[in-house]
């Protein structure tokens, strides 16, 4: 457990060694100051029964920040490590694949959540200057944040899993973001298909924007967060399953 | 079982997608001893340093530490070594002390143990004046220096280090090659090199290592020794060329000879001796005896260089 803590602050602290961690955030904090943009525009235009989350939610914008911003996070974990060797100084400690696989992962989703934070600044903003308290509920935010953090998880771990396939930084962002694109694309299928059979009822599961549209509104179904466990369970696997390859290539 | 032993290696065979790169060796080291790997790159060295640090498993055959089986007993057998890869990977952007501790933490030791460690590592490698820089700017030597510092700091019983002075200048090898001399009291070590004075100055025993087979595992003496029966001997001696040719070729030891002038008046003589006695105590009677003046004599010491080149050289037109 000590090798796994020690792991993970240092992947989290890499982040903040070099500029890439503060140019994510600067980025990342740009594209949400733009979605604040049009929420003031739009709170001062006409009034809404909806929560401050769900009209940040509003824009597309914030699936180009998931979207792009993991492969981003993630694609260095073990690509790098792979590409300067320390990956074979790190795998002669005694610390098991499965710690490492769960450090460099929590590392990375720790960063991913402190990426978010500006948001979170945004919504007390405008808690501060609107007279209504009501629209601000701390169920509503949590279950934004909730939504935020399940879809970062299966997002980052389908990174782990790009980067560890490969040598190269670069090859692993672009697998990561054609996975977490694919993966996003697919909720659009069902909609295409003719017909309630059950592909489309199959597909209709990975209604991404859909359900998180439920998050922001303060609804936490089961069915969302159990895929979305499981589906970060699974690529972590398959990350494992990656790195044990070297034992048998 | 033999608990001397630290090292046991039999019949290891590893192939990659079909290619042997090491095959059926077998070899051990006991504890406390300074083994030297020597082969040509491409030989198995690193190959069988990862196979030994649990880095990669072997196609075939057990390899033990200490008793324990790198494959079975993998996290065990990690704890106890301490392995520098070869161009000593590090994380360039932390600084020496932080990565040494972020090391010393990764590999299992208490908060107290760690800074008692560092601090020990840190004087034995020399690196106190340093701690704070980060690894990035410092130079080869000192990258070296970490590296030594990080297989060490746990305190294992078994240093492995791939190629130690690769790339260093030769102050920069001095000095690591006495800290390496200087953890012999302590620890068993496995260095691999291509360099051959390296292993003959560090070692107590040499294997080498070539196209994944052993081919001599042997003390650097004894290897020495083993070359030693057709060493020449060279002296220098000031004395008229017909004198010197007579001299030579009625004495029986002399197998053949050979003359060169020298500076100034002396002759250059190289001497082949017959069925590898030395010559020198002759050499210097009959100097004495006649008069000559002697101005140098020396028998040509084989290096490992020469019984390196030996050995790997059938092999190497058998495959031409």
């Amino acid at each position: 457990m000590r090798a796994y803590w020690t792991l993970t602050r240092r992947e989290l602290g890499t982040y903040f060694l070099s500029l890439r961690g503060y140019v994510i955030i600067a980025a990342v904090g740009f594209l949400i100051g733009f979605i604040f943009k049009v929420l003031i525009k739009t709170l001062g235009s006409d009034p809404s029964p909806a929560p401050v989350t769900e009209l940040f939610y509003s824009t597309y914008l914030f699936w180009i920040i998931l979207l792009l911003g993991t492969p981003v996070i993630t694609m260095r974990l073990f690509a790098l490590e792979k590409f300067s060797g320390t990956f074979e100084t790190l795998m002669t400690t005694p610390i098991s694949d499965v710690q490492v696989v769960g450090a460099k992962f929590t590392g990375a989703v720790f960063f991913y959540m402190i990426m978010w934070l500006p948001l979170l600044g945004c919504i007390l903003i405008v808690r501060h200057y609107t007279s209504d308290p009501a629209a601000f509920d701390a169920e509503i935010v949590g279950s934004t944040f909730l939504g935020i953090f399940l879809l970062g998880c299966v997002f980052i771990s389908l990174g782990c899993f790009a980067s560890a396939l490969t040598r190269s930084q670069m090859t692993a962002a672009m697998i990561g973001l054609l996975l977490c694109f694919s993966l996003f694309l697919l909720s659009f299928l069902a909609d295409r298909l003719p017909g309630p059979d059950w592909q489309a009822q199959a597909l209709s599961m990975f209604a991404l924007p859909e359900q998180m549209h439920d998050f922001v509104r303060g609804v936490v179904d089961t069915r969302p967060v159990i895929l979305y466990l499981s589906l970060t369970f699974f690529f972590l696997f398959l990350t494992l399953r990656v790195l044990g390859s070297r034992r048998w290539k | 079982m033999d608990d001397r032993l630290m090292i046991q290696v039999e019949n290891l065979t590893k192939r990659y997608a079909g290619h042997a790169a090491v095959s059926d060796i077998s070899f051990s080291v006991a504890r406390g001893e300074i083994v030297g790997l020597l082969g040509p790159n491409g030989a198995g060295k690193s190959t069988t340093m990862r196979i030994l640090s649990c880095f990669l498993p072997a196609t075939s055959g057990t390899v033990r530490v200490g008793g324990m089986d790198v494959f079975s007993d993998s996290e065990e057998v990690r704890r106890r070594i301490g392995y520098m890869p070869e161009n000593n990977p590090l994380h360039l952007d932390m600084r020496v002390a932080e990565y040494l501790r972020f090391r010393a933490r990764l590999k299992g030791l208490g908060r107290r143990r760690c800074r008692e460690r560092l601090g020990i590592v840190m004087e034995q490698c020399g690196l106190k004046d340093v701690s704070r820089k980060i690894i990035g700017q410092l130079s080869k030597g000192y990258r070296q220096r970490v590296g030594l510092a990080d297989a060490l700091i746990h305190e294992p019983e078994l240093i492995i280090l791939d190629e130690p002075t690769i790339g260093l200048d030769p102050r920069q090898i001095r000095s690591v090659r006495q800290l390496i001399k200087g953890l012999a009291e302590h620890h068993t070590v496995l260095l691999s090199s291509h360099i051959l004075p390296e292993v003959e100055m560090t070692c107590s025993r040499v294997l080498i290592l070539f196209e994944g087979r052993i081919l001599a595992a042997d003390t650097p003496e004894n290897l020495q020794h083993l070359m030693s029966s057709n060493s020449q001997v060279v002296a220098e001696i000031a004395a008229p060329e017909a004198e010197l040719q007579d001299c030579w070729a009625q004495m029986p030891e002399i197998e053949h000879f050979d003359i060169a002038p020298a500076e100034g008046e002396y002759l250059r003589c190289a001497l082949t001796p017959r069925d590898g006695i030395d010559l020198r105590p002759h050499i210097f009677a009959l100097a004495r005896e006649r008069g000559w003046f002697l101005r140098e004599l020396t028998r040509s010491r084989h290096s490992l260089e020469d019984i390196y080149v030996q050995v790997t050289q059938p092999a190497e037109e058998e495959e031409s």
